[in-house]
């Protein structure tokens, strides 16, 4: 048998009757599941924003550093967070930390004990979506506002 | 007997058991940091969300000003910390989640973790440049 590649490959070799090895399929996967129930989307959907939240630090980074460092600077940031790319990115990663934020707290709840039967965690779920589009929307009814003004 | 012996002669001290410490030094540590950041987080995100969105528009001396405040500049410094340790350990077990290699995994855990402290210390120097110089 040739070197391993994956280390999962080790649960994979099995025995016939007379005792020569074969090699076993890897248990049922991803592609045995619907990926599109709310359960599985939204459980996915946690760590995808928590990447696109780190993303979006690099934006905190840039903005406090450019803003210590000078005027000329900060206009640079200013100047690409509102242009339609900026404003975009930025609509995305309020959502994203939105989503985040409130799925966290869903999961702050099951570590605590609660909300485990399949009707509170649809409940739960629908609630983060909603919850997440409402503050989106108010954060950046806030920013309209601020700008304006 | 037999069993009662075997289990009398563990080479492991009872303290060394209690403490629950085995190859890995450390049991629930890295779990329950990331949910203590995160309730940490919390307030602190809802904070900087408006306050962000209330930035809006503002001047380079406006934003600089709001920065230098000491109630900002204390829980903007404080959002660093815990959102650069929040991140790390977040990247962590994604990296663990993915990584078959051993040596993939250890240096992408590392790597993560030292481009946090740097961004991490990048902005808090950042704050703090601001909040001194006024």
């Amino acid at each position: 048998m040739s070197i391993m590649q994956d280390s999962r490959e080790a649960t994979m070799i099995g025995r016939r009757t007379d005792g020569t090895t074969i090699r076993r399929p890897l248990s049922p996967h991803l592609q045995v599941y619907d990926m599109m129930q709310l359960t599985s989307a939204l459980s996915i959907s946690g760590r995808i924003t928590g990447i696109i939240w780190s993303v979006g630090l690099l934006v905190l980074v840039w903005w406090l550093v450019a803003t210590a460092s000078g005027p000329s600077a900060h206009g640079t940031v200013s100047w690409f967070l509102s242009s339609w790319l900026g404003v975009l990115g930025l609509v995305g990663l309020t959502a994203a930390a939105w989503f985040h934020t409130l799925n966290g707290i869903r999961h702050l709840a099951w570590d605590a004990g609660y909300g485990y039967d399949i009707k509170t965690t649809y409940k739960s779920g629908q609630a983060v979506l909603i919850g997440t589009a409402a503050a989106t929307v108010l954060t950046w009814l806030i920013a309209i506002i601020a700008w304006a003004s | 007997m037999a069993t009662e012996t075997a289990r009398n002669t563990t080479l492991r001290s009872p303290l060394g058991r209690v403490r629950g410490f085995g190859s890995a030094k450390g049991g629930t540590h890295h779990w329950w940091m990331q949910r203590v950041t995160s309730a940490a987080l919390l307030p602190l995100t809802i904070w900087f969300a408006l306050s962000a969105a209330s930035l809006a528009g503002a001047s380079y001396e406006e934003t600089r000003a709001w920065i230098a405040h000491p109630f900002n500049a204390v829980l903007l410094l404080a959002s660093i910390g815990l959102s650069f340790h929040h991140t790390a350990a977040g990247m962590q077990v994604i990296v663990e989640d993915y990584a078959n290699e051993e040596w993939a995994k250890v240096a992408g855990i590392y790597a993560a973790r030292a481009i946090c402290w740097l961004l991490a210390i990048a902005s808090a120097l950042a704050v703090l440049r601001i909040a001194v110089q006024g």
